[in-house]
């Protein structure tokens, strides 16, 4: 089986996503399988020679992401090396321009990916969340496929060193203008940053209104704790976006994360999974958020949340 | 100018999902459905973009009978017609064979925009609005935050990167967006407009499902087995109040 992977830059660097992607690969394939990577950037090269891959092959030319010249440069590579796997991180990059990739081959995209494997007749088996987190599914493709998988779902700190060639492609470029990008800003106006916090109260939808996120401010005062959000908060105005914990957020690890009313959708458990201790409070006892916390408590927030409050403040007196 | 929505019917978020005996499928007996949200938020824009330029609001969605029910309610907010691709069959089907379905029916619609939520909140695929971009050739962009008309043949819209970074891209029209959440603040549907929606057209297509092979098959479905052993606090709200004081000062030592 040959595994083709991209591989993400970031300021330079192979982002951590892809390097756990590398991880994830070296896992699956055994001693008759090849694993080629692809870089569009030239300063990431010599770190790619340096783990344990066939061969990393190099496209000049492209030097910002546009998702067309990305789906372009992918389609011509691939029909010239014809891969049985082609893998990425499933970053917010990836998700705007790998599904094009796939349309474009006709090549089915398993997206979101926390696990992959092959069974015994050599197909691959990748399994992925679905119903926000509540079900695992196990999707087979007997035929060439292309794959994402989750932050996380390998540890980059495994990755197996060893030596590479790069290879150049040369390749022309789509120079398609359809999608004309313009300027990157930052939209957050003061700058907190939640991933130097201790302890962080974080509130969800279970809130319910505005009007209640008081409990949820006098706790977090209580603790000194930073306050945290899901993203439905952020969406309805209650609290800002700086605060806002998971994908499109901030990625934290506290010792202490309390999740109130958070059901901890996959999204969400992206920014906070690896923190020390987690304790979750909610009504629902089938909530995913249970699936990762050390400390669970199935109940109602607006009665425990006051008299915990309470109690916490009365120590301190 | 003519704007399409796709819209799906998923569980609402507080369902509890039971598999089915076969591991196949979700038992959807008693499953309460509703707009998957980041949709309700792509029919919204379809809607303000109308208000603001004009047009036709077109809804579609995918999915067994009980999906009209979010058609109507569309044409209720104040979508123009609708179109249900009926689906009378749960099995599992791999997204790009789904978008070949939706996109072999907007084909000839002659769509100056195409909407979607960025994900559905059932499968999670975050694939169907650039599958549908490149299958009928049009622009795209993912993640959309804000959207601005800079003529009638570009729209500008404003997407959201990781880490709290934005961007800002200009594209051609046809476009197919697909919708970040928050973008905009959905309407309910109001009495009047629910009386007027009995009147818009509901165009009812049956799929022949044999037309299309999933790429990929469905081996199970299953309930994720736990990663960690999580300590379950009980009792009364004042009994666990003094719990969760105890592991704070004794266990997690924060206090």
């Amino acid at each position: 089986m040959n595994i083709l992977i991209f591989i993400q830059s970031e300021e330079n660097k192979i982002s951590r996503s892809s390097i756990e992607t590398i991880c994830g690969m070296q896992k699956l394939s055994d001693e008759n399988d090849t694993i080629s990577t692809i870089s569009l950037n030239a300063s990431i090269n010599d770190e790619l020679q340096k783990y344990n891959i066939n061969t990393n092959y190099f496209v000049d030319g492209i030097d910002e992401f546009h998702p067309i010249k990305y789906t372009s440069a992918l389609e011509n590579i691939i029909n010239q090396k014809k891969p049985d796997v082609i893998a990425f991180a499933h970053t917010y990059q990836a998700r705007d321009w790998v599904p094009r990739l796939s349309a474009r081959l006709n090549i089915p995209f398993i997206s979101d990916c926390i696990n992959i494997n092959k069974n015994d007749d050599n197909n691959i088996i990748a399994t992925k969340q679905m119903y926000q987190g509540k079900v695992n599914a196990d999707i087979r493709s007997n035929a060439p496929v292309i794959i994402s998988l989750q932050s996380g779902a390998f540890r980059a700190d495994e990755i197996e060193n060893g030596t590479a060639l790069t290879e150049q492609i040369n390749i022309e470029i789509d120079n398609n203008d359809s999608i004309k990008p313009l300027d990157k800003f930052k939209d957050s106006k003061g700058d907190v940053d939640l991933s130097s916090a201790d302890i962080i109260v974080s509130v969800g939808r279970g809130i319910s209104k505005e009007e209640n996120m008081h409990l949820v401010e006098e706790l977090s005062k209580s603790l000194s704790a930073e306050l945290g959000s899901s993203r439905p908060v952020v969406d309805y105005g209650w609290l800002p976006h700086e605060r806002q914990v998971g994908s499109s957020g901030q990625v934290v690890s506290p010792k202490l994360y309390f999740a109130i009313g958070i059901s901890g959708a996959i999204q969400h458990q992206v920014g906070m999974k690896g923190s020390n201790n987690i304790m979750a409070i909610n009504k629902d006892p089938k909530a995913p958020i249970f699936e990762i916390a050390d400390y669970g408590i199935v109940g109602d927030l607006f009665e425990i949340i006051p008299k915990l409050t309470e109690l916490i403040k009365n120590t301190q007196s | 100018m003519k704007i399409c929505v796709l819209i799906k019917q998923v569980p609402d978020k507080d369902s509890k999902i039971v598999i089915s005996a076969d591991s196949k499928s979700i038992d959807n007996s008693n499953v309460t459905n509703v707009i998957n949200e980041s949709d309700n938020y792509a029919l919204e824009e379809a809607l303000l973009l109308k208000e603001k330029h004009g047009g036709e609001v077109v809804v579609c969605s995918l999915g067994g009978k009980s999906a009209n029910e979010i058609i109507k309610t569309a044409l209720a907010k104040g979508a123009d017609r609708g179109i249900h691709l009926i689906d009378n069959n749960n099995n599992y089907k791999d997204i790009l064979t789904v978008a070949k379905i939706i996109a072999k029916q907007l084909e000839e619609g002659g769509y100056d925009l195409i909407l979607s939520g960025l994900q559905s909140d059932d499968s999670g695929n975050c694939q169907l609005g650039l599958l549908i971009a490149e299958l009928l050739k049009t622009s795209h962009s993912s993640l959309v935050m804000s959207t601005e008309m800079v003529n009638d043949n570009t729209i500008k819209i404003k997407q959201e990167l990781e880490n709290g970074w934005f961007q800002w891209t200009e594209l051609s029209l046809p476009a197919s967006l697909t919708i970040q959440s928050g973008i905009n603040n959905p309407r309910y549907a109001s009495l009047r407009g629910i009386m007027m929606a009995k009147n818009k057209p509901l165009e009812n297509i049956e799929i022949n499902l044999s037309d299309y092979d999933s790429q990929l098959q469905l081996e199970k479905l299953y309930i994720p087995s736990k990663t960690k052993e999580t300590q379950y606090i009980e009792g009364n709200a004042d009994e666990m109040a003094s719990e969760i004081l105890n592991i704070l000062t004794n266990e997690i030592k924060v206090l």
